[in-house]
């Protein structure tokens, strides 16, 4: 075991993995978080805090995850390169992980200007692929970025992000193959929705034996209306919502109801697809549909290892 | 070249509004190309000013000049004299030959006609872009010959992240994804496998994230002055 966390557990056990998200308040509320994790704790495996999502400023993702570690749950604290440079990034990990945080994921970060600060100076000292390789410079050779030591052990779980729709398409298996080189232990993919054209993904994935050496989790973003689905097809950078699914979202009578339906076959598919390892739900703003999803595809209870 | 563009018209009588005999100058060297702060640029800011001072009665008088280049001293000797004789200099040069003009001028205050916008090209009439962020360390070399620093608004090294789409960079609608631009480079140049290789992290000292750079070169100091004492 690299860090111990109930994630890692999970998929070294080789069972189906689940985890949601839960995006911080734009304030200092811990209840809003913990109402939040309540109610996706017990339907998954681990719960993902955004950093500054969208790079709009709200609660760090190293608070929201220390208060979901106090309420028993296993929290993936992400981490973008946009906000710190590399002596703030190895301290804040070096104090997530004191805290008892042990999945960490890398992002590049979305970028400042598009977000409600878009003066902010953005720091980008460091790319997502190599603060995954910092991260496992940490926990591996026990050394900082510099080359100094490393007082005692930095048990981490490491995470990265994917996505295999992004240009150029080409490029995406190899960009993987980096991240896991870097030592990515698992990877959340940007959500899908055409699972054809994912698996076509997943089959340069595992034609690398990518697939045994990190653990692959597809994205899921269900979708609550017609306008979502039009929204996410024509604005969402990486996600490729295919017409026909927008389609099915505005002629249906309850949005949601098809929503759900059309999570749930996606779900169905890919857990034939060779290599995914698990799922990663992303219901921002509609957490309640979590449990409902979990437990509908079949994967509840969730495993206690 | 350094790409600059002139200051809004209101925020350079704002900066001049105490003076009486302002001397306008102009720089004949990057920002005379990119048409920012030439002689040309120098005689159409000088009229507005005139009109401006004579709709306005301010009285104001305005002398103009262009120099081959504010950033060397070597030019701006033989102005000096013309210079002192206004209250104010207003440099139409890049921040460098603000400064160095700023320098050679004390006591009459130099103020900025130009924002001085980055290292560049001019793609096409009426179209600069940044190319170059002076980063103290090219490794053009390794991407075909697209700067990542410069080009990538999260200065990626290790490929594209997530926000390009259809070769543009989701930040900008007018700006090509620099990755997808390296991918396709290093394709056309047959160096795919370049891009497999881990982009180790960099030292940005020699950037201008460090303390104010220079160039010092032992080979090149007091030549000048060599061969001064030569020719004597």
């Amino acid at each position: 075991m690299k860090a111990g966390t109930n994630l890692e557990k999970v998929l070294e056990d080789g069972q189906f993995a689940v985890t949601a998200e839960v995006g911080p308040p734009k304030g200092a509320s811990d209840r809003v978080v913990i109402k939040k994790a309540e109610i996706v704790k017990a339907c998954s495996d681990a719960i993902n805090v955004t950093d500054n999502q969208t790079a709009v400023v709200r609660m760090s993702s190293a608070a929201g995850s220390i208060l979901l570690k106090q309420m028993g749950a296993d929290p993936v604290m992400q981490m973008t390169c946009r906000d710190r440079n590399r002596i703030a990034i190895q301290s804040d990990i070096l104090g997530a992980v004191a805290l008892g945080i042990g999945n960490i994921l890398a992002i590049s970060g979305d970028h400042h200007s598009l977000g409600n600060h878009p003066g902010a100076k953005g720091v980008f000292d460091i790319d997502s692929m190599q603060l995954i390789q910092s991260m496992k410079m940490l926990r591996d050779d026990h050394k900082f970025i510099c080359g100094d030591d490393v007082s005692g052990d930095v048990p981490l779980f490491i995470g990265a992000v994917e996505s295999a729709f992004s240009d150029p398409v080409e490029f995406r298996v190899t960009r993987l193959a980096k991240k896991v080189k870097a030592g990515a232990d698992f990877i959340q993919t940007q959500g899908v929705f055409d699972v054809e054209q994912f698996a076509t993904w997943m089959k340069g994935v595992t034609d690398r034996g990518l697939d045994e050496q990190t653990h692959i989790l597809a994205g899921i973003i269900p979708m609550k209306s017609a306008g979502m689905a039009r929204y996410m097809r024509d604005y969402v950078s990486g996600v490729y919502v295919p017409d026909e699914l927008v389609k099915r979202m505005e002629n249906a009578e309850d949005a949601k109801e098809e929503g759900l339906k059309i999570t749930l076959e996606i779900i169905d598919q890919l857990e034939d697809v060779d290599g995914v390892h698990g799922i990663h739900i992303m219901a921002v703003g509609w957490e309640d549909i979590v449990p409902v999803i979990v437990e509908k595809a079949g994967l509840l209870p969730r495993p206690i290892v | 070249m350094i790409v600059g563009e002139r200051k809004p018209f209101a925020e350079i009588t704002e900066l001049i509004k105490d003076s009486k005999k302002v001397l306008i100058l102009g720089c004949g060297t990057c920002v005379s190309v990119c048409m920012a702060g030439g002689m040309k640029e120098v005689s159409i800011l000088a009229s507005q000013l005139r009109m401006d001072s004579g709709i306005q009665d301010k009285g104001m008088e305005f002398g103009e000049d262009t120099i081959q280049r504010q950033c060397d001293r070597e030019y701006i000797e033989p102005i000096i004299e013309l210079a002192k004789s206004h209250d104010v200099v207003v440099s139409m040069a890049c921040g460098a030959g603000v400064q160095l003009l700023s320098d050679m001028l004390v006591p009459t205050p130099v103020l900025p006609a130009v924002n001085t916008s980055f290292i560049g090209i001019c793609e096409e009439e009426g179209t600069w872009l940044e190319r170059c962020r002076g980063c103290g360390n090219c490794l053009l070399g390794e991407t075909g010959g697209i700067c990542p620093v410069a080009r990538c608004a999260k200065n990626l090294f290790n490929g594209p992240c997530g926000g390009s789409v259809n070769g543009i960079c989701e930040v900008s609608p007018n700006t090509p994804c620099a990755w997808q631009l390296v991918y396709d480079r290093l394709k056309a140049l047959d160096k795919l496998e370049t891009l497999e290789e881990i982009q180790p992290i960099r030292d940005w000292s020699p950037s201008s994230n460090g303390i104010p750079r220079g160039v010092f070169r032992e080979d090149m100091a007091g030549i000048g002055k060599e061969s001064e004492s030569a020719s004597e």
